[in-house]
């Protein structure tokens, strides 16, 4: 654990400690399971997608321009994220701070955007409740949103720690794996924007 | 919900069951009071991330489930003994058989592995800890938090019904009325989590923490096990959590996956439940396995035979474990194609453990055997598994098994691989490295009569179900008429049920007589054949930090090469350094604490309490992440002392 430790500079602040590098790669394997996981929903949603019993239908609901706009979001924020991880390997707190805000507020966009896109579909009509096929669209969709939240929290936290405590192997180690995290959202998204959206809106023609 | 429905009522069963808790409960309380344990309990095990005492705390809870999912065994023998009988109503014994499969499978077999994975494993790669201790404890405390909330079903609210296997639409709300299949779900979701953190903390452990000198092909078999049950574990649970969650959405909030209604589909449960559940089936297996090659080649005092086949088809039943789920539901219509792939896909898993079966074989080959109680274990393993693995093949023939799908020729074939696999194995384990963990052994002449109890016991009451099943007797059915002819088999199965059940206390007796009178060890190689390195360790109860000096490794069985060149163990004062080690922490237990809060607020419906609970959970989260948990050192003086070094 605390040991003194001896590391030429090419070494990232993140990969310094023991604990450190036990954390990153059992965050990995976190990734493994959340990829079952996800794995679980996607099948989930495409079994039940032409289920929408006496419901309305995605090709009737879906819209390309929201969906697109959460897209440019979220796949901004991973790159501005990119970005925080190199100041951090800088040792540019600053630079730390201001990339990762960014990142979480184009993160709070995308939610704010995906919280009025159930709102509408449920005036709409189309709610967990509705059909087989909206409660699939629901719980994935939700799940990843959930997970965009959290990831929210979770970034805050650690941002506050490291402005506490500086940018030490631990803290530095926490935010590496936060930002994993994010990516691996971001990566998400792209799986559902193909195969929930475009399938829903290409292929379910009724 | 009013109070009378709070209370399960009206069953004489139930008042006992309510009379015997609240006893236990006040005896608890009172001993804990009257000779002050109360800090010793907080400090010495709440609060506890040693992953030895963690592993003796899972052990001791599957101890304690075995004995409820007994008991409830015991009760569907006795109804079942003679036909017509009126012991337990048709709802009663629902219940039972649900509470029962549920039990058995996720709160003691599982428990019960994890727990001899948890005292041995590090120990056995030569580490000082597991990767993540803290996270550890996390695990621990969540199993134990679900499967209590899963065992007050009984007295509060009622019991699930469905079966351990929750088919829908059986498991939904119009056939499944009442919080009874809320409670499966919750407890089940809650000890999930649990058991992903030790797939994760297990996998990082033996990668990364093992002693220098130990390649992968150098780590001993149950190591192996370990690591490959992990990989299951990460891929398999979290489709477990997904079904678990979806059916919670229908079940809670309406949703219409596995319902009928809304276009649901009820074959989409039953799929994702064995796309988790056969892997699980290889979870509860494969440990075992692990064990009986470190018994059996102990015991024969030979290097095991075959060492990489061993490896490799392990690695293959893994693969093949996620690929022959549909075997489960053959009946269901999937159509004669889909059958043929998966009932071919299910005998290739019988090849590699062909292979295993044929290595056990061969180690003792020309061996000297000492038949001690863990050997006793692991031959009547081999015997009985084979039996289990037969009729297993019989399963996998699609065809046939539209005869006996659902017979208790299928009852009688999982608990041969159930019971000779994975309970044959916890009791090996646990006889083989009790002394590693309390400093004595369990006495051997009391253990060997626990053996013969159970294992006869256990053949007399589970052959004869092969043979009610091909005679078309059902599983799950809770009474039978004379005319069937199924009541002299049926008083068989029953007497042999109850000889069983006096082996498991004659097991107890033993842990008992044995703390009283069993003699203390001063060595660590208790049985003065270990072949790994857990045998290595000075003291017979490892210390908190396992070994004082780290130990290389130069090839397979270490222990071996130590005590043939007769090796001096003792550390050498000059290589003690102090050890670095983590903080006891009482955060994991509190956690769990809510997350029983908000599990049983969710059983109820009750979202404001559901709500308090998970507030409580992120909670603690925070406090954990904020907390620098930056451990201790122990010294070099408190080394010398427990190592006995004096110079
Ligand atoms: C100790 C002796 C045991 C006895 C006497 C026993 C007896 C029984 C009986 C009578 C049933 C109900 C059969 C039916 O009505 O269909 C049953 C079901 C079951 N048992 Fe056991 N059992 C024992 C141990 C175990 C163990 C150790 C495990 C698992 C590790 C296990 C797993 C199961 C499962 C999964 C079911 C199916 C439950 C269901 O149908 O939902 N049993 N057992
Ligand atoms: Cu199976």
């Amino acid at each position: 654990m605390a040991h003194a430790e001896v590391h030429d500079h090419n070494t990232p602040l993140e990969y310094q400690s023991e604990t450190g590098r036990l954390n990153i790669l059992g965050f990995w394997i976190f990734l493994g399971a959340e990829i079952a996981l996800f794995s679980t929903l996607f099948a989930t949603y495409l079994v039940l997608m032409y289920r929408t019993a006496d419901g309305p239908t995605p090709h009737e609901l879906f819209e390309l321009k929201g969906v697109l706009i959460e897209t440019f979001l979220l796949l901004t924020s991973s790159f501005t994220c990119g970005i925080a991880i190199h100041e951090m390997r800088k040792r540019n707190r600053k630079g730390l701070f201001v990339w990762m805000i960014i990142t979480l507020l184009l993160g709070a966009g995308f939610l704010g955007y995906e919280i009025y896109e159930f709102v509408t579909y449920v005036h709409e009509g189309a709610a967990l409740g509705t059909s087989a096929f909206w409660s699939g669209f629901f719980v994935i969709v939700g799940t990843h949103g959930l997970h965009v939240t959290m990831g929210i929290a979770w970034i805050t936290l650690i941002l506050i720690q490291v402005a506490r405590r500086g940018l030490t192997p631990q803290t530095s180690a926490k935010v590496f794996i936060s930002s994993l995290y994010w990516h691996f959202l971001d990566v998400v998204w792209i799986f559902i924007f193909t195969a929930v959206y475009l399938t829903g809106m290409v292929l379910h023609n009724g | 919900m009013k109070w009378d429905e709070f209370f399960v009522t009206g069953d004489p069963l139930i008042y006992g069951a309510d009379v015997s808790i609240g006893l236990t409960v006040i005896g608890l309380l009172f001993y804990l009071t009257y000779f002050k344990k109360w800090q010793w309990l907080w400090k010495e095990w709440l609060t506890t991330v040693d992953h030895k005492k963690l592993g003796i705390m899972y052990i001791a809870s599957a101890v304690l489930m075995l004995f409820r999912g007994g008991v409830d065994a015991l009760l569907m023998r006795t109804q079942l003994a003679v036909p017509d009988a009126k012991f337990l109503d048709a709802q009663h014994y629902n219940e039972i058989f649900t509470t029962h499969g549920t039990i058995m499978i996720i709160f003691m077999a599982m428990p019960f592995l994890i727990g001899l994975i948890n005292v041995v494993i590090p120990l056995q790669i030569g580490a000082r800890d597991v990767a993540f201790p803290y996270l550890n404890a996390v695990s621990f405390w969540t199993f134990f938090i679900g499967a209590m909330l899963f065992n007050i079903s009984f007295v509060i609210g009622g019991s699930p019904s469905a079966g351990w296997t929750a088919y829908m639409p059986l498991a939904g709300n119009e056939l499944s009325p009442g919080p009874g299949q809320n409670y499966y779900l919750l407890g089940l979701q809650i000890a999930g989590i649990g058991t992903l953190l030790t797939g994760i903390n297990f996998l990082v452990t033996i990668l990364k923490m093992r002693a220098p000198g130990m390649t992968l092909f150098r780590m001993p078999m149950f190591t192996w096990s370990a690591l490959i049950t992990m990989v299951i574990i990460v891929f398999a649970f979290p489709i477990l959590t997904v079904a678990l969650a979806l059916m919670t959405f229908d079940r809670l909030f309406g949703a219409h996956f596995f319902t009928l209604q809304g276009a649901g589909m009820d074959m989409l449960w039953a799929n994702l439940f064995w796309l988790w559940g056969h892997p699980e089936v290889y979870i509860v297996i494969l440990p075992a396995f692990g064990m009986f090659s470190e018994i059996i080649s102990t015991f024969a005092r030979k290097v095991l035979f075959g060492y990489k086949a061993m490896v490799w088809a392990m690695v293959l039943i893994a693969a093949y474990s996620f690929l022959v789920w549909v075997h489960h539901f053959f009946t269901m219509g999937s159509g004669a194609a889909v059958n043929t792939a998966f009932s071919i896909s299910t005998m290739l898993i019988g090849i590699p453990t062909g292979i295993k079966i044929f290595n056990w074989l061969f180690t003792m080959y020309k061996g000297k055997i000492s038949f001690t109680t863990p050997m006793l274990w692991a031959l009547g393993f081999i015997v009985n598994f084979v039996v289990g693995g037969v009729t297993g093949v019989m399963l996998a023939m699609a065809a046939a098994d539209y005869q006996y799908h659902n017979t208790y020729f299928l009852v009688s074939h999982f608990h041969y691989v159930l019971i000779a696999g994975t309970v044959f194995g916890c009791f090996a384990g646990l006889v083989f490295w009790y002394p590693k963990m309390f400093g004595y052994k369990l006495n051997e002449r009391i253990g060997k009569w626990v053996f013969w109890l159970f294992m006869i016991g256990f053949n007399v009451c589970f052959f004869p179900q092969y043979f009610l099943g091909l005679d078309g007797m059902p599983r799950r059915v809770y009474t039978y008429s004379a005319a069937s002819g199924w009541g002299d088999l049926n008083m068989v199965s029953t007497v042999g049920a109850f000889l069983m059940g006096i082996g498991f206390l004659a097991l107890v007796y033993n842990i008992y007589y044995s703390f009283r009178y069993s003699e203390r060890e001063n060595t660590g190689d208790s049985w003065g054949l270990g072949r790994t390195l857990e045998w290595a360790t000075t003291s017979a109860v490892p210390p908190h930090y396992n070994f004082a000096v780290t130990p290389t490794v130069e090839g397979l069985d270490p222990v071996v090469a130590i005590r043939n060149d007769k090796k001096e163990v003792t550390p050498k004062l000059a290589d003690i350094k102090p050890i670095h080690m983590p903080d006891n922490s009482g955060v994991p237990f509190v956690m769990a604490s809510f997350f029983f809060v908000a599990g049983f607020g969710l059983v109820f419906e009750w979202y404001w309490m559901g709500i308090v609970g998970l507030i409580g959970v992120f909670i603690t989260l925070i406090i954990r992440s904020f907390d620098k948990n930056e451990g201790y050192y122990v010294s070099v003086d408190e080394i010398k002392e427990t190592e006995r070094i004096t110079v």
